[in-house]
């Protein structure tokens, strides 16, 4: 039995393993720029030494602390929870964190800050328009039923576990921007919400304790919105969380395209059709 | 206020003129670029743009191209001399080419914008492989790009083989 168990996740760990690359040391190529003093972006070159288990964070703070220490970088959790620290490394947006150097090929390992977000510091980008477009899709429970302000009695909602698995995995999204500045479509046009704030629209739709669909419907019902999403998919390639933005969106489009059925959504569509 | 048109980025007005001028770093049409560092995905959304412009192109063409009947058959006639060329056939071949990823990768699309053949939400687990971007999407994607070959294929048969 425990032998069965063993070589299953050996089979497994085999079926996940990376290609890795083992060396000692790996040269850094950092973008520099300061927006304010509105210098010239340019590279520096930084070597640092590298273990099998170095992050790319781990080898960005070594700079710091020997080589360097005016680099800008943005980080906090070091593990894949807070969305800091999300960058361009080798010319795709990956959290610093969670990519090892050794996943990586080649000598040399560029750092940039992520494209879409304008640019403050160095690695350092602004994410005041993608929090808003998260703002915008009003990302919280509503429900007149639960308002504990002018009811006396507190209500439960009964949720099944198949209920959960409806949401669950978007709930998993971290803010981290990184599908943000994948998207073909965030590239070209800023009023796009974005993967990130589509996918939590039918977070909140899916969920069956809200009651707020129409007037979320409403907004990504729009020039700009939801049907500017092409599917390219780049979203869902670079999420870190198994968010699985894409798919967040299509299942969305689905109710408004009338391909998916859901008798309470349905009913909420249509009501939303009849007021306006 | 509309959706997504809080753009205060800074304290001082000077940089939010700053950001406008260049476009808050949007990576604009220069995205479109290198489509494969994301995937099969990112690729099809590519050449789904580039063979309907394509087409769209080809259609203004044909349009002129047919229209120069109105003018009698010697205007057709001398029309048929500009296209019936080894260039013109390639273009067509081309044609052949767009017209069947299009149609054959467009089908795919229209199921896919619609929710259908991504797979169901669930828990992910490491490494967090997304449902959407399955086995299934990817194989609609290399049929349609084995279709258009095997149709130019055919096309070249016709166009070029024997007299
Ligand atoms: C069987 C025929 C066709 C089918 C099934 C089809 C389907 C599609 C689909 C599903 C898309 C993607 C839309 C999206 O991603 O949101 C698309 C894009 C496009 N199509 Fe077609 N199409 C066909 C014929 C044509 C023709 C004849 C033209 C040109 C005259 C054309 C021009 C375009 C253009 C310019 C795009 C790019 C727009 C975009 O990326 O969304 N299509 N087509
Ligand atoms: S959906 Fe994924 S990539 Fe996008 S912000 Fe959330 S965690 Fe990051
Ligand atoms: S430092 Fe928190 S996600 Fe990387």
């Amino acid at each position: 039995m425990i032998d069965l168990i063993i070589e299953k996740i050996e089979k497994m760990e085999k079926k996940h393993q990376k290609k890795e690359t083992v060396r000692s040391s790996v040269v850094l190529k950092v973008y520099r720029a300061n927006r304010r003093a509105r210098e010239s972006a340019h590279y520096d070159s930084i070597e640092v030494p590298v273990e099998r288990w170095t992050t790319v964070l781990d080898a960005l703070l070594y700079a710091k602390a020997y080589k360097d220490s005016s680099i800008g970088i943005r980080y906090s959790c070091r593990m894949a929870s807070c969305g800091s620290c999300g960058m361009k490394i080798n010319g795709i947006p990956r959290l610093a964190c969670y990519t090892k150097v050794s996943e990586l090929e080649g000598s040399t390992i560029t750092v940039e800050p992520l494209t879409n977000f304008p640019h403050m510091r160095d690695l350092v980008t602004d994410f005041s328009q993608f929090f808003a477009h998260h703002r915008d899709v009003q990302p919280y429970i509503q429900n007149e039923e639960a308002d504990i302000k002018d009811k006396a009695k507190l209500s439960e909602f009964m949720q099944t576990p198949e209920d959960l698995d409806k949401f669950l995995q978007f709930s998993y999204c971290i803010k981290c921007g990184l599908c943000y500045s994948a998207c073909p479509t965030v590239a070209t046009d800023t009023k796009f919400p974005g993967p990130q704030a589509l996918s939590q629209a039918y977070r909140y739709f899916i969920d069956n304790r809200d009651a707020g669909g129409k007037e979320r419907i409403n907004i990504v019902d729009d020039r700009h919105g939801i049907w500017r999403c092409h599917f390219a998919g780049s979203c869902s390639s670079v999420c870190p969380k198994g968010v699985d933005p894409a798919l967040g969106i299509q299942l969305l489009r689905g109710h408004l395209l009338g391909f998916s059925k859901n008798e309470k959504k349905v009913a909420d569509l249509q009501e939303r059709l009849k007021k306006d | 206020m509309a959706p997504g048109d809080v753009y205060a980025l800074c304290a001082s007005g000077e940089d939010v003129l700053m950001e406008v001028a260049d476009r808050n770093n949007r990576e604009g049409i220069k995205g479109w670029l290198n489509p494969g560092r994301y995937g099969w995905e990112r690729v099809s959304y590519w050449l789904q743009r580039l063979t309907g412009v394509g087409l769209l192109a080809y259609f203004v063409g044909h349009i002129y191209e047919t229209s120069s009947l109105t003018q009698g058959p010697d205007a057709w006639a001398a029309m048929l001399e500009l296209t019936q060329t080894p260039m013109g056939h390639l273009i067509l071949l081309l044609v052949i080419g767009m017209s069947t990823y299009h149609s054959a990768n467009g089908i795919r699309l229209i199921f896919t914008h619609g929710g259908k053949g991504l797979g169901k939400p669930g828990r992910p687990d490491y490494p967090y492989d997304a449902v959407s971007l399955n086995y299934r999407q990817k194989s609609g994607i290399w049929i349609a790009l084995i279709l258009a070959a095997a149709a130019m294929l055919y096309g070249a048969s016709v166009l070029f083989g024997g007299e």
